[in-house]
């Protein structure tokens, strides 16, 4: 069995209070190269392993967080069909035509989940000029800058009535979830959603706030380069959540920190092969501290409550 | 090394309801002096005007907003009121701040 629904989060929408320091860390720190900038001046971003057009763009703004995250499918015709289950699912569904405001993606259908983050699905975006060769390919074309993102990975949204978001997750976009955190009397406080084998494409965490932003999680290729990425939060002075560390859920090699728009970003590295077939590993909320940081074994309290 | 007379001021800041005072230099986000010094009631955050925990009100004396800060957390109004995120602020006289709800919840 291949993908059953969506292929991959493939795109985030940033909202950021400037464009000197954040986008030269996006650039020169994280190390995502710049695309192409919009008509109305967003910026548009990818790592050096990513073959579609963009996979961040960056918005000015009077305010940090998360304008919207989309996911790419593998046909239109799978894309029409999901658009339908979206509408039966109960989800208002909204066009974006094709072109209109990313650069380089075909039409977009977008809706608004339970936690009550803006959802979009695409299947067909144009190859970026700058992906990675394919004919006897090169490990890369340009020697990686900075941390040496490869890609975007995941990303983890804090709002409401997590479990019809998880619900939502699996019906219609033919996700599972390999990893999931209950609170003493059985309510969901946390979920770990994939649709590949990744063992995260997207979480969510139970939140009063509705469509809020913990972190965009972006992938390096070992423990060895989040080291490195170590040093240059370091060394360009980036405010430090936690890390170097390792997650037991996902277990994931890990770093949080903020960009200076006070958007969380993770680096990320490793993590286990999910399969859709294997059983479920469920976390007791007692010991969260332990699945989040397992070395320290303790959660910081900013972590659970600093969000945009 | 003596003196050059380049050496950066310094401002007392007085956290109102703690009564906790510490040292800002002019140069110095009034959030990096809290932290440098472990007074005050907030040790970190994002400390790019973004994620809000470090809300709170300057009482008295004049300040400098140095860097945009994220509107979800302070309004128009309220940066008139003196609210501020105190990563964003660097002293320009000594100071009365105070705590006040960290983060709105919606």
């Amino acid at each position: 069995m291949g993908f059953k629904g969506t292929l991959r989060p493939g795109l985030v929408q940033l909202r950021v209070l400037d464009f000197d320091k954040t986008l030269d860390f996006y650039k020169n720190i994280l190390g995502l190269n710049e695309v192409c900038r919009t008509d109305d001046g967003r910026i548009c971003l990818k790592g050096y392993d990513e073959f579609d057009h963009h996979s961040v763009t960056l918005r000015l703004a009077d305010e940090a967080g998360l304008d919207y995250v989309a996911f790419k499918v593998g046909s239109s015709e799978e894309l029409e069909k999901m658009k339908q289950a979206v509408e039966a699912f109960g989800y208002p569904v909204d066009e974006v035509a094709a072109e209109s405001n990313q650069p380089g993606f075909g039409i977009r259908y977008g809706f608004t989940i339970s936690t009550g983050h803006r959802f979009e699905i695409y299947s067909e975006v144009e190859l970026s000029g700058q992906g990675p060769m394919t004919r006897n390919p090169d490990i890369w074309v340009e020697e990686p800058r900075g941390m040496r993102a490869q890609r975007m990975d995941h990303f983890l949204l804090y709002g409401p009535n997590i479990a019809e978001a998880e619900r939502f997750c699996q019906e219609v976009f033919g996700m599972f979830v390999p990893e999931v955190c209950n609170t003493p009397d059985g309510s969901r406080l946390a979920s770990w959603i994939t649709g590949s084998n990744k063992p995260h494409d997207l979480a969510f965490v139970e939140y009063p706030e509705a469509g809020k932003l913990h972190h965009v999680g972006f992938y390096l290729c070992n423990w060895s380069e989040i080291g490195q990425a170590a040093d240059l939060i370091a060394i360009h002075h980036l405010k430090m959540d936690i890390g170097p560390t390792r997650h037991a859920i996902t277990r994931g090699q890990s770093i949080y920190f903020w960009e200076p728009s006070g958007n969380r970003i993770e680096v990320y590295a490793g993590g286990y092969t999910a399969y859709p077939d294997n059983p479920q590993r469920v976390w007791d909320s007692d010991q969260l501290g332990r699945g989040l940081f397992y070395y320290s074994g303790e959660v910081i309290p900013s972590f659970l409550e600093i969000v945009t | 090394m003596t003196g050059t007379g380049m050496e950066s001021k310094e401002y007392q800041i007085q956290v109102e309801d703690t009564g906790e005072q510490f040292v800002c230099k002019e140069n110095e986000v009034i959030l990096e002096a809290m932290k440098r010094t472990g007074c005050g009631p907030i040790r970190y955050g994002c400390f790019g005007g973004g994620c809000g925990i470090c809300r709170m009100k300057i009482v008295s004396g004049s300040y400098a907003v140095v860097k945009k800060m994220s509107r979800t957390h302070v309004t128009e109004g309220e940066a008139k009121n003196g609210i501020v995120l105190i990563c964003c602020v660097k002293p320009r006289a000594n100071l009365v701040i105070a705590r006040i709800k960290a983060i709105k919840k919606g």
